[in-house]
């Protein structure tokens, strides 16, 4: 019985020996990263293939929208929502998608690897009247080529409690400066990504200039560093971080955080269950004082897009005027379009959102994906690694 | 005539039968290479492919793997102390849940295998089983619920002074305590169960007060049960990464494995190595205690 035993327990580890050096052989042989950049774009737009895969942000793909689509293109929609730009970024990495509503911390990635071909404009008429501060950006363009259609922008708010926090804050000075923060001790709710250290970056280009941050994204070691204290000095004092919106809102809605940085979608989602919660008024420009991070999002095309044709009508579609309009107002941001100013069912949504104001969008930083060459030739920023690593370390 | 066209009808399915006359190495080759088969690609092989992968590293911007053999996950796992003290927090956090599972178990168990009615056992066996059919989201959302600060615990304990723990490591505590308890209660119960009560009576008879009737004969008996019970209130809560981060601030080796998963996937690989060697090390002491023994 025991030899018996002892046989058995042999043959099975040489069972997974041997599995173990036929798993080694294929990652000595395994084909070394094809990232390229530089696709082909299209040249010529032809018929629709009959159905488009895309992946976006939750409220960016609606029937409200896409049922018309349907109707005068023929291209069957079906949408996957991804809850954060890595997963966008993992999910375009599979190459069954069409296209992707990119923020721009994922857009140079996206680009880098190879997932996404440029875009040729000029098969995309209504990209023509799309604000010009949003066309030829750093996040929606390289070398010079156009990668994606802008789709809106917004700014990351800050939202307090308004029976709880008077009188009313007008910097993130309340989440950063610990003497104010302190008074909220255990009632603050930040962003749980890495992308929040610019946040953090923003409020010390604003109070510690001699740091020199020009964007909260570009940052040497000196500036990640300092950052990176106020954000471990801010830990003290935050009540929770929060990634789903979900959990934002619970907390907000049982009183355990009374102030924090938050989406439009949570604020509207609160006052609709009638909490009192409060966000920078417009007679700031809904910006604390430092201004604010923020996001412009762009459509891509995949590298592997099975339905091209498709994908480029649904970028000229969801920045025709009257759709876009409607999107912008479903989710409570700019429109991309100017001449969808004409088309909102409220008639003041476009100077409310500063949809013309080009001065007003200075103050708000869109989120970028952190590259080590930051355009001042030295590469000696921080790049994305860096930042998550420093998230882990920040949280401990 | 007739059998003859029957005879050439199932010719084929006779054939096979013949085939496999006799032949036991194919008769169970056949049987078992689905599920051998299974494990070894699907499960085995993704586990030696994340081994592989550790060894890999990252363009820091395009996150495609660069696939050259390098240490320097392994590197930084080991000199960063933030890494020491998420993997630290984490294995304690699972030392501890099983020991609480183990203690509120046991007395559960005992009562279900050797009190109870017949009656009692079957409403506590369904008692136990119910919390398994909701969603675990549901329970940690609801202890969320419970937990807050205005919740209902603050509302129960601050008559007596006390106060809701709110959210933190005495939360995560007290959630994953709950969520594995079935799975404790149950390899006890099914071990306490075994032992028959003419052993209990005997020790009496010879004069053993109950406690040590228990200490030397209940429990020894019943070891490996409790043992086993603990690997999986043990690894349950080494691999979870959504409960921390529902009820607290805490990091486990789960939500950094998370978090670095779509940039970084061999550091992300070299992390889930952790958890592995603690399961091993922690399957191999449970063999010596006799875990596995009639299981």
């Amino acid at each position: 019985m025991r030899t018996q035993h002892a046989n058995t327990a042999r043959t099975a580890w040489l069972i997974v020996g041997g599995l173990l050096a036929v798993m080694l052989l294929f990652a000595g042989c395994g084909s070394s990263s094809d990232s390229n950049g530089g696709g082909e774009e299209l040249k010529k737009l032809g018929q629709g293939e009959g159905s488009v895969d895309l992946i976006s942000w939750a409220g960016y793909v609606e029937p409200e929208w896409t049922k018309p689509f349907e109707q005068k293109t023929g291209c069957k929609v079906s949408d996957k929502e991804a809850g954060t730009s890595d997963e966008m970024v993992e999910l375009m990495k599979s190459g069954q998608y069409d296209g992707v509503s990119a923020s721009g911390n994922a857009t140079a990635r996206l680009v880098a690897a190879g997932l996404v071909d440029p875009v040729n404009v000029s098969l995309v008429p209504n990209y023509k009247t799309v604000f010009s501060d949003l066309k030829n950006q750093p996040y929606n363009t390289f070398d010079g080529v156009n990668y994606g259609i802008p789709h809106g922008r917004g700014a990351n708010l800050l939202m307090w409690n308004g029976n709880e926090v008077k009188p009313a804050p007008d910097s993130w000075n309340i989440m950063f400066d610990p003497k104010i923060a302190a008074k909220y001790k255990g009632k603050i709710s930040a962003y749980d990504e890495s992308s929040y250290i610019a946040d953090a970056a923003l409020y010390l280009k604003v109070h510690q200039p001699d740091l020199g941050i020009e964007s909260p994204y570009e940052l040497n070691e000196e500036q990640f560093n300092a950052a990176i204290e106020l954000l471990k000095e801010q830990r003290k004092y935050v009540g929770e971080y929060w990634s789903e919106a979900a959990k934002q809102i619970s907390a907000f809605a049982s009183g355990d955080v009374t102030v924090g940085t938050t989406w439009q979608y949570q604020y509207f989602a609160l006052k609709e269950e009638g909490v009192p919660v409060k966000a920078s008024p417009a007679s700031q420009g809904f910006l604390p004082k430092e201004g604010a991070t923020g996001w412009s999002d762009t459509w891509m095309i995949s590298s592997e897009a099975k339905h091209p044709n498709c994908m480029y009508e649904w970028m000229n579609w969801i920045i025709e005027p009257k759709v876009n309009a409607e999107v912008a107002e479903y989710f409570g941001e700019a429109p991309a379009q100017e001449k969808a100013c004409e088309h909102t069912a409220n008639p003041n949504f476009c100077s409310e959102y500063h949809a013309e104001e080009p001065a007003f969008w200075k103050r708000v930083y869109y989120w970028e994906t952190p590259v080590a060459d930051c355009g001042n030739g030295e590469e000696d920023c921080k790049d994305y690694n860096d930042w998550v690593k420093a998230w882990t370390s920040i949280k401990g | 005539m007739a059998s003859e066209a029957v005879g050439e009808r199932r010719s084929a399915s006779h054939r096979l039968a013949d085939l496999f006359y006799g032949r036991r190495r194919l008769q169970a080759g056949t049987l078992l290479a689905g599920p051998v088969g299974w494990l070894v690609i699907g499960y085995l092989g993704s586990l030696a492919l994340l081994l592989i992968a550790a060894f890999w590293s990252v363009d820091p911007l395009s996150g495609a793997t660069v696939k050259s053999f390098t240490l320097e996950n392994f590197e930084s796992l080991v000199n960063e102390p933030v890494y020491r003290t998420i993997v630290w927090r984490t294995i304690r956090a699972a030392l501890l849940v099983t020991l609480t599972d183990a203690i509120i178990a046991f007395p559960i168990a005992f009562y279900m295998a050797k009190l109870a009615s017949r009656r009692g056992r079957a409403l506590l066996v369904v008692g136990i089983l119910l919390p398994l059919w909701s969603s675990y989201l549901v329970k940690v959302y609801a202890w969320r619920t419970l937990l807050s600060a205005n919740g209902a615990i603050h509302w129960a304990l601050s008559p007596i002074g006390l106060d809701t723990p709110g959210y933190g490591t005495t939360a995560v505590w007290l959630v994953f305590s709950y969520l594995w308890l079935p799975y404790m209660i149950l390899p006890i119960y099914a071990g306490l169960e075994r032992i028959p009560d003419s052993l209990i009576s005997a020790s009496e008879d010879l004069g053993a007060s109950p406690f040590t009737t228990f200490r030397r004969v209940i429990l020894p008996l019943s070891f490996p049960a409790v043992v086993a019970g603990s690997i999986f209130t043990f690894s349950l809560t080494l691999g979870d990464y959504i409960t921390p981060r529902l009820v607290s601030n805490d990091q486990f080796i789960g939500n950094v494995i998370f978090s670095n998963i779509a940039n970084n996937q061999p550091f992300a690989a070299a992390l889930a190595l952790v958890p592995i060697v603690v399961m091993i090390a922690y399957l191999m002491v449970a063999r010596k205690l006799g875990a596995f023994e009639h299981v």
